[in-house]
C-alpha cells in the first residue's frame, strides 16, 4: 500500500507524525510536497508593473535593476521546498519516497493521489473551533475530490467540543 | 519602444521641438534625483543591508507568522520611504521570501505585503515614488514640508493595510512554524551603509532649509557608496552606470514627451472637466479616486504625469491628492493597470497562473480603505501646515 502525505508550511509536522502513528509497517510512504505558482506571479506582477523597468530579453543577475524577483522567488521557493521535505523525511525517521510538484495546489495533490492507498493531510483553515470552516479551500478541495481514502489530521490538539455551536431550536410543524 | 514613440510625435509635428525641449529640461533633474536613489539603493545591497534586513526578521519573528508579518511591514514601510519602491519590490521581496522559507512561515502574507506597500508606503518622502518626484518638482513643496504633510496619509495608509491584511490572511498567519526552525545568527549591521542613508536624509532636511536642489544630497550619497565600493573593487565603472538604469532613464525622459503631445492634442480639454476645483475635503477624495482610477486603467507613471499639469494650478494640496491616487491605486490591478496586464497577456510573455480573483479582492478592499484614510488625514494635514 502506498501512503501519501501532502506536507505544508507550518502544519508538515503532524501529518508526519500520523504517518508514523497510524501506517502499516510494510507500506510505502511518499512526502508530497506543492509549490503554488501565485506567490512568484505576485512579484512578477509588482515588477511589471514597475512601467519601463523590465527587460523582456535575457534574464539579469539578481539584484540589478532589470532582474525580475519573481524568477529569484521560483528558485528560492525550489530550494525551501527541499529543505522542508529532508526536514520531515528525518522526522519520519523510516525510508521514504520525496515529491515535489508545482501547479495548482489542490489539483496536484488529488492527481497524486491516484492509486494510493491513504491520503495524509492537515487542516489548513481557522483552527479555533471545531466545524467545516476549519477547512480552508485547498483542503476542502482535496478532502472532496480524494480518489483514496482520507486521514484528516489536526495541526495541534483539536479544541475542545464546547466549540461547537448549539443546535438550532427544533421547529414544531 | 517610448524612445522611438518620443522621437515619431517630434517628427510628426504632433509636439512642436521646443515643447519637446522644454518638457526634457523639466524632467531632467528628476531623473538625475531618480539616477542618485538607484544607485543609493543598489549600493546599500551590495553594502548587505538587505541581508541584514532578512537576518533581523527572521530573529524578530522566529517562526510566529503575525510577528514576521508586523516586522515586514516596518521594514518594507522603511525601505520604500527612503531608497525608493524599486529597492522594495527587485531587492527586498526576495529577502522576505527566503525569510519566510527559511523559518518555515507560509510566505504567501508576507510576499503580497512587500507589494502592496511598495505602492502604499511610497507617500512619505519626493525620493520614495517616481510619481512622487515628478509632483515634488511640479508642487513647488519643499522637501520638509512634502514630507510633513504626507506624514500622517503614510502612517494611516500603512495602518490601514496592516489591518485588512491581518484579517485577509487570518488562515495563513494562524499557521506557526515547528519551533526548532533555524532562525539565523544575529544580523551584521551594514554601519557604512546606514549612516551614508542617514546622512543623506539629515542632508535633505538641511538642503531645504538652505534652498539647495536635494537632488545634489542624493547625488552626494549615491557618490558615497558607489565610491566606497569602487574603491575596494566590489564594483566596477559600468556596474555604477548598470545601477542609475540608464535605459530607464531615457524612457522616462521619452514618456514626458508622449504624454505631453497626448495632453497637448486633447486630452487636456478632456479631463479639465473632470479633475475637480478646489482643495475641500470632497474635491481632494475626487481627484484622489480619479488618479486611482487613471493609474490602473493606464499606469500610474503617464496617470501622474497626465494629471499634474491640471491639479498643480489648484495647489500644493490637489498635487498630494493625486499622488495619494496613483501611489495607492495600482494595488487594485495585478501587474499595476490594465494596459501593462492586456499587453503582457497579449504578448504571452509569462503564464504565472496567478489567482487574479484573490489578488483583486484584497485590492477591492485595501485600496479604497487606504485611500480614503490617507486622503482624510491629508485633509487634516493641510490645515495643520
Amino acid at each position: 500500500m502506498r501512503v501519501l502525505a501532502w506536507l505544508v508550511e507550518g502544519t508538515w509536522p503532524a501529518c508526519v507524525d500520523a504517518v508514523r502513528a497510524h501506517a502499516p509497517d510494510d507500506s510505502e510512504v511518499v512526502l508530497l510536497h506543492v509549490s503554488g505558482p501565485e506567490v512568484p506571479g505576485v512579484a512578477h506582477g509588482a515588477f511589471a508593473g514597475l512601467l519601463g523597468r523590465g527587460h523582456p530579453r535575457g534574464h539579469r543577475p539578481a539584484g540589478d535593476w532589470g532582474s525580475d524577483p519573481g524568477d529569484r522567488l521560483e528558485a528560492l521557493g525550489g530550494a525551501s521546498a527541499a529543505a522542508l521535505l529532508d526536514a520531515a523525511a528525518e522526522r519520519l525517521g523510516r525510508p521514504c519516497t520525496r515529491q515535489e510538484r508545482s501547479g495548482r495546489v489542490e489539483r496536484e495533490v488529488v492527481a497524486a493521489a491516484e492509486g494510493a492507498g491513504l491520503l495524509v493531510l492537515a487542516r489548513d483553515g481557522d483552527r479555533s473551533r471545531l466545524g467545516p470552516k476549519s477547512l480552508g479551500p485547498a483542503v476542502r478541495f482535496a478532502v472532496d475530490h480524494a480518489p483514496c481514502p482520507v486521514l484528516l489530521v489536526w495541526p495541534e490538539p483539536a479544541p475542545d467540543l464546547t466549540t461547537i455551536p448549539p443546535p438550532p431550536p427544533h421547529h414544531h410543524p | 519602444m517610448a524612445v522611438p514613440a518620443a522621437g515619431l510625435v517630434v517628427a510628426t509635428g504632433a509636439l512642436p521641438l521646443d515643447h519637446a525641449r522644454a518638457e526634457a529640461e523639466r524632467l531632467g533633474p528628476v531623473v538625475g534625483f531618480l539616477a542618485a536613489v538607484l544607485v543609493l539603493a543598489h549600493f546599500c545591497d551590495v553594502e548587505g543591508l538587505f541581508q541584514a534586513c532578512g537576518a533581523w526578521m527572521a530573529r524578530r519573528a522566529a517562526g510566529r507568522p503575525v510577528r514576521l508579518l508586523t516586522a515586514v511591514f516596518a521594514l518594507a514601510s522603511a525601505i520604500t520611504a527612503v531608497l525608493s519602491l524599486d529597492a522594495t519590490i527587485v531587492l527586498l521581496t526576495p529577502v522576505v521570501f527566503a525569510t519566510a522559507a527559511r523559518t518555515g512561515v507560509r510566505p504567501k502574507p508576507h510576499v503580497y505585503a512587500c507589494t502592496h506597500l511598495s505602492n502604499t508606503a511610497s507617500l512619505l518622502l519626493p525620493v520614495s515614488n517616481l510619481t512622487n518626484l515628478l509632483a515634488f518638482a511640479a508642487s513647488g513643496l519643499s522637501f520638509t514640508r512634502f514630507a510633513a504633510l504626507m506624514a500622517l496619509p503614510w502612517v494611516v495608509a500603512i495602518g490601514a493595510e496592516y489591518l485588512v491584511f491581518r484579517r485577509f490572511f487570518a488562515r495563513d498567519l494562524a499557521a506557526a512554524a515547528p519551533a526548532d526552525r533555524d532562525t539565523g545568527g544575529a544580523p551584521e549591521l551594514p554601519l557604512f551603509a546606514l549612516v551614508t542613508v542617514g546622512c543623506t536624509l539629515a542632508g535633505f532636511v538641511v538642503a531645504s532649509v538652505f534652498g539647495v536642489e536635494p537632488a545634489w544630497v542624493a547625488a552626494a550619497g549615491a557618490l558615497v557608496l558607489a565610491g566606497r565600493a569602487l574603491a575596494r573593487r566590489r564594483a566596477s565603472p559600468l556596474t555604477v552606470v548598470r545601477a542609475a538604469a540608464p535605459a530607464f532613464l531615457a524612457f522616462v525622459l521619452a514618456l514626458g514627451v508622449v504624454v505631453r503631445a497626448v495632453v497637448d492634442n486633447g486630452l487636456a480639454d478632456l479631463l479639465g472637466h473632470v479633475v475637480p476645483d478646489g482643495t475641500g475635503l470632497s474635491a481632494l477624495l475626487g481627484t484622489a479616486a480619479l488618479a486611482a482610477v487613471l493609474a490602473n486603467v493606464i499606469n500610474n507613471l503617464p496617470a501622474v504625469l497626465v494629471l499634474l499639469p491640471l491639479a498643480a494650478p489648484a495647489g500644493p494640496g490637489a498635487v498630494l491628492a493625486v499622488l495619494l491616487g496613483v501611489n495607492i491605486g495600482p494595488n487594485l490591478t495585478y501587474a499595476g493597470s490594465l494596459a501593462t496586464l492586456l499587453w503582457r497577456r497579449i504578448v504571452h510573455q509569462h503564464e504565472h497562473g496567478v489567482d487574479l480573483g484573490e489578488f483583486t479582492r484584497l485590492g477591492l478592499i485595501a485600496v479604497p480603505s487606504s485611500l480614503a484614510v490617507a486622503v482624510v488625514a491629508l485633509w487634516g494635514s493641510l490645515q495643520v501646515f
